[in-house]
Order: structure tokens, then sequence, then C-alpha cells
């Protein structure tokens, strides 16, 4: 693939359009598709939680509108847009308009970065990492600035709650951003996933013993930043009543649910870039078979991309709907104590193997070796990762079995 | 993996330059883990709860004004409006205060003492069932609160066959149970014991044992027997705290003392004695003691007669005052009625247990975190039906 | 310890200040002035071990006889062994001292009491009403209690 001809609109238009020639470009081949995108993916993933969250409660979810409910997400768009638009009394009202737009915001411009195949990005900046960890704290900003505007102590709490989650967790996730990095050597999210070409362990996730580690460690700190559950602390419906969006009603409410959903789609995405081989299913021959026709490439590797983000939601929305929620000390514990601790490990150990390693004595003159020793290790120790943590997770259930003693008395 | 100190002290210095400001919290009459409209008055340093108060009365609907107006028979109905979740217990607790009036000449037939027995025991599962999924859904788990209810609904629809009610039963009546239950019924009550031990395992899986769940409650709220005692906690709140006190052992009414079970005690098995998940703990295992129960009185259920000859259709309590408990799933539920032989009380008292055991959350609140406080309410488990009468 | 050496304790400690003793009635009890109730109370809460207040039940005994309050307590142990004491108070001057120090529970008890019998605990830090609205006017278990026709323009459609 050519690096001459980065986007659709350079393609058409030449690189040499006039500024507002191409910002048009730009809005109509792209802000435009990104936008019927999200919204699309919003009312996906509405009714994929609806479908999931009953499936895994012994329930059928909505199953009136449409074939299993699927347009059930539309009808309660128009009765959201039907609603009466509530500003409470005392609320900041320009902040309190403005708030959705900014958490919409945050997310929204993320979709830039975001590759949906080879050539199928908005704009592959060279920062492209760098930019979406900057972007992406602007959903916190309008989170925050939610809860503030509506002078309501409820959604206070959660807007604080918000901003100290997102702040902590900013620090996990980007230290994954910069192992990701250390090890591509780049910030170009195309780039990242070109690097990732050939059979599934030559994926980040299993690139050295490390990624799995940066790969868990991004995972948890991605939940936190869509505040999922167990870190759902800043709506925490059984504590804050509704948390930040409390008095967001009719469409304004809609654009925060929206935005949720979106962000969702984005981190995970994002995990599918940097660590889950992008757009490549994982089988050389078949990407080597795709990359030769652009047209194949970009429409199998839109698809590629699309099914790996939607499984990690799966993941996400699994969680939610199994796991209690944790206290806001224990969360905070986790990431100070826990997850920056782990992710400085893995980020200089990283480093180390992927500067030293291939010069150091041991490897002297079996160079060739070098991938493959990191795709075994890193595949070693992603499955002793699962399997312990299942193991952990059994062990503590079977520590509970303590019931099954007769005598109850002390 | 999570944080060990799960008590947070409260902090209100912090540094000199930072000034700091206590808020007043609002907590209900409407609020999603109040578990009715219990209203708490927070006073809060951050997310540190300094100090809390219950107020309650919101859904005050003058039952014992009701009972010195209505006849006997009819205040039965209005019982189930208490603990609207053991509307069996709320109507043998009163039915019991009712026959003790008659002396001891009345003798409830051996058949409705089984028939009461078993309804007193589904109707605890049923309610420990809510009270479990609902703590759950307090401290985030939503999918247990589903499980319970998919267990719960079999119940309700044994109680829909008896009685034709699924909420408020209005079945226990003076002098016996107002129907038969035939076989089939007692055939479909048994298989449902056998299909619900195992499901209690689930329970155990998806709560008792997530380790998210064990930090959220272990060394939350604890409640020490001799504060327990002071507030006239009972039920699981008083167990929890480590004190094996059961009325139905103790004191045993009905014919409890022909049954074999555990009265099952919080031992701090993940914190310490007397926290939130001793209390929950409690419960659990109550449902299994209870099913056991249920299986033995199946076993030795009798032919015969279903209600005393001697309590007429007009019930007319002999002059005189009694006071008898029962234990009913969230404690001794006490009736203290007096009769002036007439066919209305003179006056009926109702000494709820819910009523003692949310007296005490400011007691054990005090220190925790906004989040602690949810724990703290779901695990004492009061329904505000009872509480507000 | 069960209820008839509880009642010899008492008789014996109190003598003459225990007004009424009745162990055959249905619910055995002890009657006292209000005057001797702090004294009886801490009594049979430190020296019987009756440490929970189980009910506190107002009463009002109509015309002639006053209100009446029963306490019944007992001791928390397998034999819960307990007793009732029953205190009553004329109308006009319906005061009996506060035991919510001796037993905590009894905070909230009498504050029921008070909203809906008009009982007054003498020393109770917030006697104030608990189950009826803050404004309400009259204590509904009075025997000669009245409905309100209105409250806060809300019709009373009661017949």
């Amino acid at each position: 693939m050519s690096m001459d001809t980065k986007t659709l609109v350079d393609w058409v238009l030449g690189s040499d359009a006039g500024f507002w020639w191409r910002f048009a470009g730009v809005a109509a081949a792209w802000a435009l598709p990104i936008t019927l995108w999200v919204s699309l993916v919003g009312l996906i993933s509405i009714w994929l939680e609806r479908k999931i969250s009953a499936h895994i409660q012994c329930r059928l979810g909505p199953m009136e509108v449409g074939p299993h409910g699927a347009l059930q997400t539309i009808a309660d768009g128009v009765k959201l847009l039907a609603k009466e638009d509530l500003i409470p009394d005392g609320a900041d009202r320009m902040l309190f308009a403005l708030a959705p737009i900014l958490a919409f915001a945050g997310t929204f411009v993320s979709f830039a970065v975001i590759p949906f195949g080879p050539d199928l990005i908005i704009t592959d900046l060279d920062t492209g990492l760098y930019f979406l960890a900057a972007i992406g704290s602007l959903e916190a900003i309008g989170v925050i600035a939610a809860g503030w505007a509506s002078n309501n102590k409820w959604a206070l709490f959660g807007s604080v709650r918000a901003a100290t989650q997102v702040v902590c967790y900013e620090i996990p996730m980007g230290l994954a951003f910069v192992t990701v990095a250390a090890v591509a050597g780049t910030l170009s999210m195309t780039e990242i996933v070109e690097q990732q070409n050939g059979m599934l362990w030559n994926w980040y996730l299993f690139r050295n013993p490390f990624m799995p580690l940066a790969f868990i460690s991004y995972y948890i700190a991605s939940l936190a930043e869509c505040k999922r559950a167990p870190f759902d602390l800043p709506e925490a419906e059984s504590e804050l009543v509704s948390g930040f969006h409390t008095e967001y009603s009719g469409m304004r409410f809609a654009i925060f649910f929206l935005a949720e959903y979106a962000a969702m789609y984005v981190v995970s995405a994002l995990a599918v870039v940097l660590f889950l081989g992008g757009w490549y299913t994982g089988i050389a021959p078949v990407d080597k078979a795709l990359a030769a026709s652009p047209l194949w490439g970009n429409v199998v590797g839109a698809l590629v991309i699309i099914t790996k983000s939607f499984a990690l939601i799966f993941v996400q929305m699994w969680l939610r709907w199994t796991l209690p929620r944790v206290r806001l000390d224990q969360m905070m514990h986790l990431c100070l104590k826990v997850m920056v601790p782990i992710g400085m490990f893995v980020l200089v150990f990283a480093a180390l193997w992927q500067a030293l390693l291939p010069y150091a004595g041991a490897l002297n003159g079996r160079e060739a070796l070098y991938p493959t020793l990191g795709s075994v290790t890193g595949l070693v120790v992603f499955l002793v990762l699962v399997i312990g943590g299942w193991m952990w997770v059994r062990g503590v259930i079977r520590a509970t079995t303590s019931y099954k003693t007769a005598n109850y008395r002390t | 993996m999570l944080s060990d100190s799960t008590r947070t002290n409260a902090v209100t210095s912090g540094s000199a330059d930072l000034r700091t400001e206590e808020m007043l919290l609002n907590m209900g009459p409407q609020h999603p883990a109040t578990h009715g409209v219990l209203r708490v008055l927070v006073r809060t340093d951050g997310e540190v709860v300094l100090d809390c108060e219950p107020h309650v009365g919101y859904l005050h609907r003058c039952f014992e004004k009701h009972c010195e107006s209505v006849t006997t028979l009819q205040s039965v109905l209005y019982t189930d409006r208490l603990d609207y979740l053991t509307a069996m217990g709320n109507n043998w607790g009163f039915c019991m205060a009712v026959e003790k009036l008659y002396g001891p000449e009345l003798v409830i037939p051996e058949r409705a003492q089984y028939i009461r027995v078993i309804c007193q025991e589904l109707n605890r599962i049923a309610s420990h069932l809510l009270a479990i999924g609902t703590y759950g859904m307090d401290v985030g788990a939503i999918t247990p609160f589903l499980y319970c209810f998919r267990e719960r609904e079999k119940i309700l629809t044994i109680f829909e066959h008896i009685c034709g009610q699924r909420l408020n039963y209005n079945y226990i009546r003076p002098g016996g149970v107002a129907y038969d239950v035939d076989d089939a019924m007692l055939a479909l009550i048994k298989d449902f014991c056998g299909y619900f031990l195992p499901k209690v395992d689930e329970y155990d899986d998806l709560l008792s044992g997530n380790d998210i769940f064990v930090q959220r409650t272990a060394n939350v709220g604890v409640l020490s027997a001799k504060l327990a005692i002071d507030y006239g906690c009972t039920g699981p709140v008083l167990r929890g705290s480590g004190v094996p006190r059961d009325l139905r052992k103790d004191q045993p009414y009905g014919i409890y003392d022909r049954f074999k079970f555990e009265v099952p005690v919080g031992r701090g098995e993940r914190g310490s004695v007397g926290d939130c998940y001793d209390r929950y703990m409690v419960r659990v295992r109550e449902m299994r003691e209870s099913t056991s129960i249920v299986q033995q009185a199946l076993k030795g259920i009798p032919a015969g007669e279903i209600r005393s000859s001697k309590i007429k259709a007009k019930v007319r309590p002999p002059k005189g005052e009694a006071f008898t408990r029962i234990e009913n799933s969230r404690g001794d539920l006490g009736f203290y009625v007096v009769s002036e032989g007439k066919e209305v009380l003179y006056r009926v008292k109702c000494r709820a247990p819910s009523f003692h055991n949310i007296a005490v959350l400011p007691e054990i609140s005090r220190g925790s975190m906004i989040a602690d406080l949810i724990a703290i309410i779901g695990s004492l488990d009061i329904v505000l039906g009872e509480v507000d009468r | 310890m069960n209820r008839a050496s509880i009642v010899a304790d008492v008789r014996k400690a109190f003598g003459e200040r225990i007004t009424e003793v009745d162990e055959a009635a249905l619910e055995p009890f002890i009657r006292c002035e209000p005057a001797t109730w702090p004294e009886l109370a801490r009594f049979l809460k430190d020296r019987c071990g009756l440490d929970m207040l189980v009910c506190l039940s107002g009463i009002d005994r109509g015309k002639g006889v006053g209100l009446e309050a029963v306490y019944n307590v007992e001791r928390c142990d397998a034999q819960r062994a307990g007793i009732a004491v029953k205190i009553r108070v004329p109308y006009e001057d319906a005061v009996i001292p506060s035991v919510e120090t001796v037993w905590r529970t009894a905070d909230w008890h009498e504050r029921e009491a008070w909203d809906l019998l008009g009982i007054r605990f003498a020393g109770h830090h917030n006697l104030v009403r608990i189950l009826c609205a803050e404004d309400w006017e009259g204590h509904p278990l009075r025997k000669d209690y009245k409905s309100p026709d209105r409250y806060h323009g809300i019709k009373n459609n009661v017949v």
C-alpha cells in the first residue's frame, strides 16, 4: 500500500487543493459517513447490550419492535426526541447545554484516527496515538461539566468520581500506548497495524512476553475510561441515582448515551489496532491475497476490524452484567498501586526486550530467531495469564464453599 | 487484588490551605437503593459519611388504627401489607396472638400446623431471595437479582396455586389456614426443593465467591453483638453479629420443635464478625435450612382438618391481652393485642423487626463511604412497609 | 434466670414501689409508677440482665383510666426469659421518664408512642413525630381522636 495517497480526500482532490475544498471534501467524504457510523454503532451496541444482558439474565429482552427487537433503539430514540427538554432551576444553562456536546465531540473526533481498513482512515496522523490520548480526555470534561452544571449533589458526586477515575486511568492507558509505541517505533495507526502483518502470533498481543500484560492493563483501563462496570462509579445507579446525567432528559440524555456507546467502540477498535492485528485476519496467506486487491483488502479489512471490535465490546458487556461495582478507594488502589507499577514494569522490560535483546550475545548470529522467540514467549505468557486468572477466580469461589459444612454455630 | 483497607477513616483535616466543606445529602425518599421510601439525611465530607439519620414514616398507612376499626378477621388482611415480602409470616404472627387469647383449649389441627410451616419457610426463602438479589444490585451486580427472581417466581406460583395470591396471601387465619393443599401441590413443592438447592450454589458462585463483592461487603458496617442487642435488632441482622438467637429454636412456636435445622450465625469469614458479608451469608445459609425444614414437613404432613372448629366464622377473641412473636424473615415479628371480647380488637401493636434494624444504621455507617452506606442499608434488608406500618 | 426469679428479685429490691404483679395473666406483668421506672429499668437491665427491649406498646385505656405504656423486656439468650412492665399515666399528665439511655431501641419506640398516643417521655433527646407528618395534629391512636376533614387542602373522603 502506498503512503502517498493517505486518505480518500487526498486521492480525489489531490493534495494541492485549497483548504476550503479539502475541508468540504473531508466533511462530505468522512464526517457524514462517520456520523452515520457512530449512530449505527450506537444503535447496534445498545441493541446488543439489551439482548446480551437479557440472555445472561434468563430473559428475552426487547422482542416487539422489529425482528427480535432490533428496532427498539430507534423507537426509544424517537421517544427521547419527543420528550420535554428539562433544565433544572439553578443550573448553569450554557454549560448544561454544552456538556453533552463536549462529551460526544471527544468520542466523535477519535474516529478521525481510527482505521477501518488499509486505506479507510480519515487522517493517518504521524502522531495518531498521541492525538487519541489527548482528545480522549475531552469526554471527561463534558462529563465533569454535566455534573457541575446540573446543580445537583448526586450529579456532582458523579462528576467528581468521573474526574478522579478518568485522570487515574489515563496513566495505565498511556503507559500501554507508550509500550506499543516503543515496540512499534511509530505513532501512526496504519503503520502500527502494518507491523502486525503475518500470522496470528505476529500481533502485538504476542509480540514479546510483556505485551499480554500491557493488553490486559489497557483493557482494564479502557473499561474505566468508558465508565463501564465494574468501574461504573460515575453513574452507579444504585448509589448516585444516575450520577452525572441525573438531571438530563430527552435528547441531551440520548447524546450522553450515544457518546458512551461510541466510546466503547473507540476503545475496542483501538485495542484491535494496537494489539489484535487491526485489519489482518491473522492468517498470512489470506492477508497476502487480500492486500493484492485494494477493494477487497479494504472491505474485508473493515469487516475484520469491526468484528474484532464488537468481540471486545461483547466482553465489556459480559463483564458489566457479571461483576459488582468496586468502591472509589478500591478503584484508585487498583489503578495507582497495581496497574501503574505493572504498566511501568511492562514498559521498561518491553523496551529492553525490543532494544537490547537482538544485540545481546545470546542471539549472536541467530537474529532470525528473535521474532519467533518473542512470539513463543508471548503466547506462553498469555496462556499462563488466562489460565492463572481462571484458576484464581475458581479458587476464590471455592474458598466460599465453606457453606457446605453442616454446623454453622460458632 | 483490591484494597485491604476497606474501612476508610473520616479524614477532615487535609492540608491547611485546602478548604473543605461538609455537605448535607438527602438520600431518598426516592432513591434506587433505599428499598422503598426511606429517607436518610447524610452529612458527608466528600465521599465519607460523617453522620446519617434515617427518617421514616413516608409509608405510614395507619395499620394499628385500621385494626381498631375493622374486625379481627379483616385485620389479617391488613397484616399482609406490613412486611409484604413475608406476608405468610405476618398472617401467622397476628393469628398466633389472637389464638393465644383463646387460651390452651384452642388446638390448631396438625395439618394446618404443617401447612403453616411449609408456607412460612417457602415465604422465608422467597424473601431472602429478594434480599440477596437486591443486595447484589446495591453493590452493582444486576444479574443475580434476576436469577433470584427466577426462583422466587416459582415460589410465588406455588402460593398462587395454594391461596390465589402472589404477594398478599391472607391465607393463615385464626384457628388454621384458609384452604387445604392438595397432593399435587405438595408434589410441586417437593420438586421445587430439589430444584432449588443447586441454585443456591449458583448465587455463591456469582456473589459470595466474587472477590469484588467480598471486598465491598467484608469489614463494612460492622455491628457488634452488644450494639445489636441494645438496638433490639433481630433476625439475620442479629445472627450476622454472631448471636445464635432464633425464636424457632428458643421458643418453638407452632411445631418447629419437630424439625432438625441449624441456626446460621456470622463468623467473620472474610472480615470481622457482624459485617455486611456475614449478614448476607446468614441469609444464604438460612435458605438452605428453610429448604430442609420444608422437606421434613412434607414428609410428616398428615391428613385431616385445616381449621379448628372452636373458632367460628365470626372471630371474637375472649377478653385479655397477649403478646406473641414469631421468627419472620427479617427478625422477631411481635403483635401485642388487647381484646375486649368483641369482634373488633381494642388495640393492636405491631413490633416490626425492620423498625429496630434500621434504627441502628447511623451507628454502623459513620466513617464509611457513600457506597458503603448503600451496602449497609442493603445488608439490613428493611421493608418500609413494616417500618412505617 | 426465669420469669419467677426476675419477679422475685424485683419485688425484693423495690418492695412497695411495685404496685401490681400478675403472674397468672396471659401476659404476666409488673406495674409501677412512672417515678420508679428509670430505676426499675436500670435494675432490670443491669441486675436481671434483661438486655433487650422487645416492644413498647402504648395503649389508650379509655376515660377514667388513662394511657398505658407496656414495655416487653427480655434476656437475649436461649431461654429468653422476660417480663412485661406496665406504667399507667393520666391523660392530663401523660409523662413517663424516658429509658432511651438504658435500651437505645427505646428512642424510636418512645417517639412512636408520643406520635400516635401522645405519651410524653421526659428526658428524651429528640421527642418528635416519627410516623405521622411533622405538622400533624392530634394523636391518632387515642380513642377520642377525630380524623381531620382536611390536611393541607387535601380533602378527607373517608366517610
